[in-house]
């Protein structure tokens, strides 16, 4: 992390510039007193029951992420779509998992990407060219993310409260966080990443790991896999067409 | 060493719509036809039948590219100018190239338009109209050798192939009512009525009405009910099931090489299909003036060479320019000069979009169909008078409703974030309340937008890659800019609540997806300096080859480009049965 860009995110933090003068631990002192977390999602729900019944099944574990990396994804998933008054979010419906498992596949391995060097730094409209692949960014964006809370909070991300979260991801979105080994972009790169595999989990059918008891499709109305509606898009002219949605697994067993 | 192969009378390179439909009209002549398709073998009736919901996987086909080439082996490289290097794409994203049998004919949506008569004669009409002052600095605009009128009887062969629905507008020179007033003379109308329109494009046309415009249906190649097409194939009515473009169609409904050829294709003895082959070099002989075979490797990494007395080269756009240039076939395009053909003229589809959206009403939005889309044509072509507008051409405004899968489609207004509650409640209050209206405008050639090897990057074969130098020039600018109001006040006449207007970008990106309308590099033409195939598609320094694709577009119109190249793949078969067939050689002197 550099000076300065830690002194822009103490300062958005209303910190004055001697602050930044304090040890880790006492930053984190002046730091802390911000809202507390996100209010618990108010009573056990069918959803809750299920996720416990399918985690005592045993037969969803990470295979990936290490714990402090897992940690972190399910903090960040959960601030990025939260469990809030409209119902669970990304961490209910099971993102960090199926991001867990996404890239522990072919997409973590970047398959379909081309990764022949050599490597330049090109403009944004020439796209991603680092290195890395996903399973490479993700490890090295949550580290050095992690270095950041240390050095300013003295603690991981996961520790911090939900209002220093949302300003840590608001400063990986806007390029603004860095450090000696990861540039600010490849830092974008990583909440890049993070962002659309967050959507993908809380939209994708639920085979995949997330959108647990399709909450991302029932959030929206999206009726899922068994998508028929010759006769029916006249019938519902500026009428909402509800409908339990069907998951692949669903539909298949119809 | 290639093992060399007894030599056939056709070689297809490239198994999607044109090579299926040229395979299927030579071997029906009896001529033997080897097609060699780099991707793998493919088939609607085991792969997308019902049921079996799981093509309808927004993640895996949408998202991790099912039916998409694959980068790892092949990719291109990309810059604005020549004054800038050329970085290889690495993630798909601005187009999304097909690959394995049925080529991007397999996930394309189906909208399905023939180019306007003027699309053809754009940079004679210009000059005739408006003077030479009205093209810009350092284009290329071209006229096609072949004219709207020639290309008629085609295009309408290929409709009743695809079982195009939608309503005539122009039926021998008589304006219909419900149709394009702007589109050209057809013979006849399509052979399916339209598809049943959402509620979003029922307030459009209300709207576009209102304001003296002339909505119509797009024309759609995904039939509004069961059909029998030309070859005798059964094609199905369409579900609406909203997984059409990036999927393919459970309901053989939407017009593909599958639906439409493969049935009464692959039985044939005559045809000879070689799946997970790719072809690596086109040879000449001594003279350079005829090609005697091609050298592919196939799936066990073995090569072989195939000789053949006509080749058709039937890939997608860019892949045909590469295959040239690393065969040495025709000269290099050269844009400090301004000579060469193989190349040149490279162009897309410039996009200007608004999204809509209502507090009170409400769409379905996940309901639709690739082609499902209300459009007018008041703002293209020359269909309205550009004197002192400082641009020329212009494109289709169209309101889709092609099916709103959830994890590409959550819209938000200008404002909200990009995540958290107040982004999730945003998302879950405007699914349902949004419309997508958009201008698919053309893009005219220049000197500077061309495609040439990458100097740097190798695919897996260890060929250079193809780079693309590319950027909006003033002319796709001028249209934007001139477009956006224009949608500003179909969004108030249709009573939107808010509004977001995403103009031209300042600069073309790689990145964001905005159409696989990839157009140009091997454009035909009247003159060998300036175009590398005739009005045939035939190579002019090779006559023994061909190259069919919207590689042959000089510039591209203002609509998606399949319909035109469906009617010039029928006129090329035409030239071919019923001229090169009878004499080999020269079509044009």
């Amino acid at each position: 992390m550099s000076g300065i860009n830690r002194r822009r995110f103490l300062g958005l933090l209303g910190i004055t510039g001697g602050a930044g003068l304090l040890p880790h631990a006492a930053e984190a002192q002046v730091v802390a007193p911000l809202p507390p977390k996100a209010p618990a999602f108010p009573g056990p729900t069918d959803q809750e029951q299920a996720n416990e019944k399918a985690a005592l099944t045993g037969q969803q574990a990470y295979t990936f992420l290490d714990i402090p990396e897992r940690y972190f994804v399910e903090a960040a998933v959960a601030r990025l779509i939260p469990a809030d008054a409209l119902g669970p979010g990304a961490l209910e419906a099971g993102v960090a998992y199926f991001i867990d498992q996404q890239l522990t596949g072919a997409y973590g391995f970047g398959a379909t990407w081309y990764m022949r060097g050599p490597w330049g730094i090109g403009i944004p409209e020439q796209g991603y060219q680092l290195p890395l692949l996903p399973r490479d960014l993700m490890k090295v964006g949550i580290a050095a993310t992690n270095a950041f809370c240390q050095a300013s909070y003295g603690q991981d991300f996961a520790e911090l409260g939900t209002a220093q979260q949302d300003a840590v991801l608001t400063f990986l979105d806007q390029s603004q966080i860095d450090g000696p080994a990861v540039p600010p972009t490849t830092l974008k790169a990583f909440f890049e990443l993070l962002y659309s595999l967050t959507i993908e989990g809380f939209f994708a059918d639920p085979a995949y790991g997330g959108n647990r008891d399709k909450i991302g499709w029932k959030l929206v109305g999206f009726p899922g896999a068994r998508a028929e509606y010759a006769g029916l898009i006249g019938q519902y002219q500026n009428k909402v067409y509800v409908v339990d949605p069907a998951s692949i697994a669903d539909a298949d067993g119809v | 060493m290639a093992t060399r192969l007894p030599s056939v009378d056709v070689v297809i390179i490239g198994v999607g719509w044109g090579g299926s439909i040229f395979a299927k009209e030579l071997t029906d002549l009896g001529l033997r036809v080897v097609g060699l398709e780099r991707g793998g073998n493919r088939d609607t009736s085991t792969d997308f039948r019902l049921p079996n919901y799981n093509r309808a996987d927004e993640l895996r086909y949408a998202h991790r590219g099912d039916l998409f080439q694959n980068l790892s082996r092949d990719t291109v490289t990309f810059r604005h100018t020549t004054h800038d290097t050329a970085l290889p794409m690495r993630q798909l994203g601005s187009f999304l190239p097909g690959e394995g049998l049925g080529g991007a004919g397999v996930h394309w949506n189906g909208q399905n338009w023939r180019f306007l008569p003027w699309d053809f004669e754009t940079r004679s009409q210009t000059l005739r109209r408006y003077g030479a002052k009205a093209l810009p600095p350092d284009n290329m605009v071209a006229d096609w050798g072949v004219t709207y009128a020639d290309l008629e009887p085609y295009m309408d062969k290929w409709e009743y192939l695809c079982g195009i629905s939608g309503k005539a507008g122009n039926i021998q020179g008589k304006i219909q009512p419900g149709g394009n007033p702007f589109e050209g003379p057809r013979q006849r109308d399509f052979p399916n009525p339209p598809l049943t329109p959402s509620y979003g494009m029922t307030l459009f046309q209300q709207a576009a009405a209102g304001l003296g415009y002339h909505p119509f249906f797009t024309p759609a190649a995904n039939s509004s009910q069961p059909y029998t097409n030309t070859y005798g194939v059964q094609l199905g009515g369409c579900l609406y099931c909203g997984f059409c473009e990036r999927f393919g169609c459970e309901a053989y409904a939407k017009a593909s090489p599958m639906t439409c050829v493969f049935p009464v294709l692959l039985p044939s003895p005559h045809f000879d299909l070689r799946t997970h082959t790719t072809v690596t070099r086109l040879n000449l002989d001594n003279t350079r003036r005829r090609v005697t075979s091609v050298t592919y490797v196939d799936a066990q990494g073995l090569e072989y060479e195939q000789p053949a007395d006509l080749v058709l080269l039937t890939a997608w756009t860019l892949n045909n320019v590469r295959l040239l240039l690393v065969s040495g076939i025709g000269t290099p395009y050269n844009p400090s000069t301004g000579e060469g053909v193989v190349g040149r003229n490279y162009a897309y589809q410039a996009g200007t979009g608004a999204t809509m959206f209502f507090e009170n009403q409400v769409f379905n939005p996940f309901m639709g169909s690739g082609a499902l889309q209300m459009a007018i044509d008041d703002f293209n072509g020359d269909n309205f008078n550009h004197a002192g507008l400082g641009f020329i051409g212009g494109g289709s405004l169209t309101l889709s409703s092609t099916g709103a899968r959830p994890i590409d489609t959550h819209p938000t207004p200008v404002g909200t974030p990009r995540w958290g509650s107040a982004w999730k409640t945003a998302v879950a209050h405007y699914y349902q309340r949004f419309l997508g209206m958009g201008v698919q405008a053309g893009v005219l050639a220049y000197r500077g937008n061309y495609l040439d090897l990458d100097p740097t990057y190798r695919d897996a074969f260890g060929l250079p890659l193809l780079r693309m130098t590319f950027d909006w020039g003033p002319n796709e600018h001028a249209v934007s800019r001139y477009m956006v109001p224009v949608l500003q006040r179909l969004a108030s006449a249709m009573k939107a609540d808010k509004v977001s207007v995403g103009p031209l970008s300042a600069h073309y990106s790689i990145v964001p997806y905005q159409s696989t309308h990839n157009t140009g590099g091997v454009i035909m033409g009247t003159d060998p300096r300036a175009s590398a195939v005739n009005k045939y598609l035939q190579m002019w320094d090779v006559p023994n080859l061909f190259v069919v694709g919207a590689s042959a577009y000089p510039q591209n119109a203002g609509y998606n480009p399949t319909g035109t190249l469906g009617g010039l793949i029928y006129w090329t078969v035409d030239a071919l049965k019923n001229k090169y067939l009878k004499h080999p050689g020269p079509l044009v002197s």
